[in-house]
């Protein structure tokens, strides 16, 4: 299949003649132990089709259970996003045929969702510096996720023309939360920023809250964006479209950019938006035509009969809204003063989505800005070599904060701790197991020390004779001769200690 | 009371039965093995089971034995032999749903009804035959044929859990196990002389039975007398966590109210004799019949109050909305995609995985379900939801509203189970509406929730042919159904002087 590339119209002049609204759908899968609706482990990953059983494979006969603690983390979402909860709730079927879906339909929340008429206020750096902006959120329900399919064969990784297709039904019955928010509108050219901004905001809150790994990457967090122009100051809504699956921040941004230009093309010259789903190509940066969603589809909702409603009570969810953790406004500005962090500081480690990895690492016992130091320069280049996120690098917080107490403790220093972070990454094991395996402790033995510094004076006695005669700062000489026999692993302020010693 | 021995151990009810294990005048293995034989005789001519496990019941029936001889019973019925429904899952062995677009399915796990049977010792002897998906009211729309009415083998057996209760009736099985959408427990017992019982929703788990309708299955006893099904129910009833539906309660007391009915007295007891079931649209035979076991029942002592249930008469056609929506939407697994048939178009390449579901689905199911599949994703469409599907939910309600109306005068409700007694094969099938009238005096219960009983009441004097009495009571009241079904039971056998099926008329239809 060929895409011709279509027309954009330039982001400011698309602009200048339309308004844009959003509407943004957020997937979240929950981090439970076991699925919506069985006993089954949640986890991701697993030999295919392992973590399955009658009821996530919709087998005949079986029947659904509803996991309380997905019912719990969904409340606390909607607490967190300032929603109402409901008195009492149903889940429905959603009746359409795929291969994925054990039971051609997927039970879900349709129109009486557990958490419903909420808000969020995201931040996001405008032409006047940061701004706050209010997102109105319609509702946040439960459903359970589909299994996965692999189209094998074809030229585009889609059922259609694909020679063979795998399904793994692990996947099938993960808890899902879907948060979808009111018609953004207002936000103009800052639109793509607000969806961007919107997202890593929810990403963080989610975090916070403990309920999902919330990575994009493995899917663990998806995001449609819905977009649609009228013309500038009509204050209407335009025919959106629904670009599927956008799955990085730079993404959502991007895409929402995209479409933007994309419609606005269409509609100066004339056309109209066809109301389709649309995919969106991280290599290209352009979407594509999708199935075309008419009103013919036709979901024949209807309310679970094998559930009984989910009716919290008021009681279990006050104690949830008091056990709500700090919101992440509130909490950044906290750890900022904590950590003694300048603005840039702060901005730089919420950007690199490294807030709760440094976090972590102090918790873990590394200071302020040993933390932000690894994480920020260190680990984030490797990230980005390897194009993937900072919490996608096999290496935990605990980890990090160990290496840099080896260096405090004078074990070992800067350059080494590079190496370490090179063998924890590499999987060589804890950094002490790193250490050892490589040899790379900072030499202490005063013996072998003394001997090299005995050397490097011998070697060098014109320098010997300047320290001498006071000139102490030709010590740098003797140190570096003695770093470079003992290959780095010594500690320079020792070695310097030893050389003043003898020629004092 | 003492049993002649000269009554073969076939023909005695399931509670003699376990008296004979008891007293050691036979084992579970010599029972199980005389049921199989019954079996190969004469189920060539009645078609009751689409399969027969002998070696499973009869290693069941050993362990029974085993665990006799070292005291150590699980149940009253520990090893007493049963049937089982096709429509609940068995591991490792068939399931179909009378369908073809199961054959060849083996379960990977058993449903929670079966996994008590077990559990409580009951040697499964095989599953038996349905109208596919439990759609239907003769069994006549089984993808595996038709069972035949053991009273007469050009009838129909009643459905859709025709087979349980021809199997019971023609002794092949002392106790058996249906599932009751619209009345697929009751109406089989009413034309085959049996005892049938449709529990309160929720009584009993609906984990592993292959649902059509969701809001109105159950499953239930199918026996021949009324104290076997209340040993049946003890056995199957009570809370399972699988299934979310169900009660977390106690069983009511249903083996003590039995033993209690069976003296006959209901003195102070409130029956309720509801106007819309019956009249007009009955069977004189069968109506007759109703009426003489009200008069038997009066003179047991019970107070008899006329009651009107207005909105009964919309039932049939909730029915008709509900059922279809919800079976609709549990049909679509089968897609030829997991398990069960598949079918490939012919003459195409390649095709799509949408013309293998389409093909196969074509092949797999029988016209009666595809008529309930369409009928469904029609109610359930957009736009006509509010006016069907929203519709029949609010009937539903007022149904209830009548029950709960009805039970503030009467501690248990009366009608005939079926309006006519068993029709002949092939009378109802091209007209479906007939049919959907079989199941109208039971349908009520099964939007209410509530519990039901049909009895044998005796033959209708036009063609012999057995009627059944239902009695309804409140949910959870099921303890009810028991006492006042074991006193009219009581009673009639008292007149008749001894059970309705006759063996001896009974094996010479069945070696016609
Ligand atoms: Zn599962």
């Amino acid at each position: 299949m060929t895409h011709t590339a279509p027309e954009l119209m330039s982001f400011e002049e698309a602009l200048e003649r339309f308004d844009p609204a959003m509407g943004l759908e957020v997937h979240v899968e929950l981090n439970s132990a076991t699925k919506m609706f069985c006993g089954c482990p949640a986890s991701f990953g697993g030999e295919p089709n392992t973590q399955t059983c009658p009821t996530c494979l919709g087998l005949p006969g079986s029947m659904p259970v509803v996991n309380s603690k997905a019912v719990e983390s969904a409340i606390r979402i909607g607490l967190a996003l300032n929603c109402s909860i409901a008195d009492w709730c149903r889940f429905a079927r959603k009746n359409y045929f795929y291969p994925d879906m054990p039971k051609n339909f997927q039970t879900s929340q349709y129109d009486e969702p557990i958490a419903f008429d909420g808000w969020t206020d995201v931040e996001i750096v405008g032409e006047e510096g940061p701004e706050t902006f209010r997102v109105e959120i319609e509702r946040a329900h439960m459903e359970e996720d589909t299994g996965k399919s692999l189209h094998v064969g074809g030229s585009t990784g889609r059922i259609h023309g694909a020679d063979y297709s795998l399904v793994d039904y692990n996947r099938a019955g993960i808890p899902l939360i879907e948060i979808v928010t009111r018609p953004i509108m207002g936000a103009r050219h800052n639109a793509p920023a607000v969806a961007r901004a919107y997202v890593a905001h929810l990403r963080e809150l989610l975090l916070g809250l403990g309920v999902s790994d919330v990575r994009m990457e493995q899917g663990s967090l998806r995001c449609d964006v819905n977009l649609s122009l009228a013309p500038a100051g009509s204050g209407q809504l335009g025919t959106r479209t629904e670009t599927k699956n956008v799955n990085s921040l730079r993404s959502v941004e991007r895409a929402a950019r995209y479409e933007i230009s994309r419609q606005a093309a269409i509609l100066a010259s004339g056309g109209s938006i066809l109301q389709e789903t649309r995919h969106w190509h991280e290599d290209t940066g352009v979407t594509t035509s999708g199935r075309e969603k008419s009103d013919a589809e036709d979901y024949r909702y209807f309310p679970e009969p094998d559930l009984v409603p989910v009716a919290p009570s008021r009681e279990w969810v006050e104690e949830l809204r008091a056990a709500l953790p700090e919101p992440p406004r509130e909490r950044r500005a906290r750890l900022q003063a904590d950590w003694g962090f300048s603005d840039l500081e702060m901005r730089d480690t919420v950007g690199a989505g490294a807030l709760p990895l440094v976090a972590e690492t102090i918790a873990a016992g590394a200071s302020p800005q040993a933390a932000r130091k690894w994480w920020l320069s260190e680990l984030a280049r490797r990230a980005n070599e390897q194009g993937t996120e900072l919490s996608a690098l096999p290496i935990t917080p605990a980890a990090v904060a160990r290496i840099q107490a080896l260096v405090d403790e004078g074990a070992i220093n800067d350059k080494l701790a590079r190496q370490v972070f090179d063998g924890v990454l590499a999987g060589e094991g804890t950094p002490e197991e790193v250490v050892a395996a490589r040899g790379l402790a900072v030499v202490s033995d005063e013996g072998a020390l003394g001997d090299a510094v005995d050397r490097a004076i011998k070697a060098n006695p014109d320098v010997a004779d300047k320290i001498r005669d006071g000139k102490v700062a030709a010590a740098g000489a003797l140190i570096g001769a003695v770093m470079k026999e003992m290959r780095g692993q010594a500690d320079a302020g020792r070695v310097r200690e030893l050389i003043l010693e003898r020629l004092s | 009371m003492s049993t002649p021995t000269s009554v073969p151990l076939i023909q005695r009810s399931a509670a003699r039965l376990a008296e004979a294990l008891a007293a050691g005048e036979t084992t579970s293995v010599e029972l199980t093995r005389l049921f199989l034989d019954r079996i190969d005789a004469v189920d060539s001519s009645v078609h009751a089971f689409l399969h027969v496990d002998a070696e499973g019941a009869l290693d069941a029936a050993a362990a029974s034995d085993e665990r006799r001889a070292s005291g150590e019973l699980r149940s009253a019925l520990d090893g007493v032999p049963v049937a089982v429904k096709d429509v609940l899952t068995t591991e490792g062995l068939p399931t179909t749903c009378g369908s073809k677009i199961l054959e060849g399915w083996l379960p990977p796990y058993d449903a929670t009804v079966v996994t008590r049977l077990k559990d409580a010792g009951l040697p499964i002897l095989g599953k038996t035959n349905m109208d596919e998906f439990a759609m239907g009211s003769s069994t006549e729309h089984s993808a595996y044929g038709p069972t035949r009415n053991p009273w007469a083998l050009d009838r129909i057996p009643g459905g859709s859990g025709g087979g349980s209760a021809a199997a019971v009736a023609a002794f092949m099985a002392p106790l058996a196990i249906g599932t009751d959408t619209g009345g697929s427990i009751r109406q089989p017992g009413a034309v085959t002389g049996t005892v049938g019982v449709k529990p309160t929703y929720g009584g009993v788990s609906r984990y592993g039975l292959v649902a059509m309708a969701n809001s109105l299955d159950q499953a239930g006893p199918v026996t021949r007398t009324v104290l076997d099904a209340a040993l049946l129910h003890e056995v199957i009833g009570g809370h399972d966590v699988m299934d979310s539906t169900s009660i977390d309660q106690p069983v009511p007391p249903v083996e003590q109210s039995a033993r209690e009915g069976a003296i006959g007295d209901l003195d102070g007891v409130r029956v309720g004799v509801v106007t819309e079931l019956g009249g007009e649209g009955y069977q004189p035979g069968v109506q007759e019949r109703f009426d003489q076991a009200v008069e038997l029942l009066v003179k047991a002592g019970a107070e008899i109050v006329q009651v009107t249930c207005p909105n009964f008469v919309h039932a049939l056609a909730a029915y008709y909305l509900v059922m279809p929506s919800e079976a609709s939407s549990n049909l679509a697994r089968f897609d030829a995609m997991r398990y069960g048939l598949r079918v490939l178009p012919e003459g195409v390449e390649a095709p799509s995985a949408e013309e293998v579901m389409r093909v196969t689905r074509d092949a797999g199911f029988g016209d009666e379900v595809k008529r309930r599949i369409i009928l469904g994703t029609y109610a359930l469409s957009s736009g006509y939801y509010d006016a069907y599907y929203g519709q029949a939910q609010k009937v539903r309600t007022l149904i209830s509203r009548d029950f709960e109306r009805a039970f503030e005068q009467a501690d248990v409700l009366v009608s005939p189970t079926a309006p006519t007694t068993a029709f002949k094969l092939g009378e109802k099938l091209d007209d479906p509406l007939a049919m959907y009238l079989n199941d109208v005096a039971t349908i009520p219960a099964n939007l209410a929730g509530v519990p039901g009983i049909s009895v044998p009441a005796g033959l209708a004097e036009e063609d012999g042919l057995p009627v059944g009495v239902q009695i309804l009571a409140p949910a959870l009241a099921d303890d009810r159904l028991y006492r006042v079904g074991a006193a009219l039971e009581a009673l009639l056998e008292r007149q008749w002087g001894g059970p309705l099926i006759d063996p001896d008329k009974l094996d010479k239809e069945l070696a016609r």
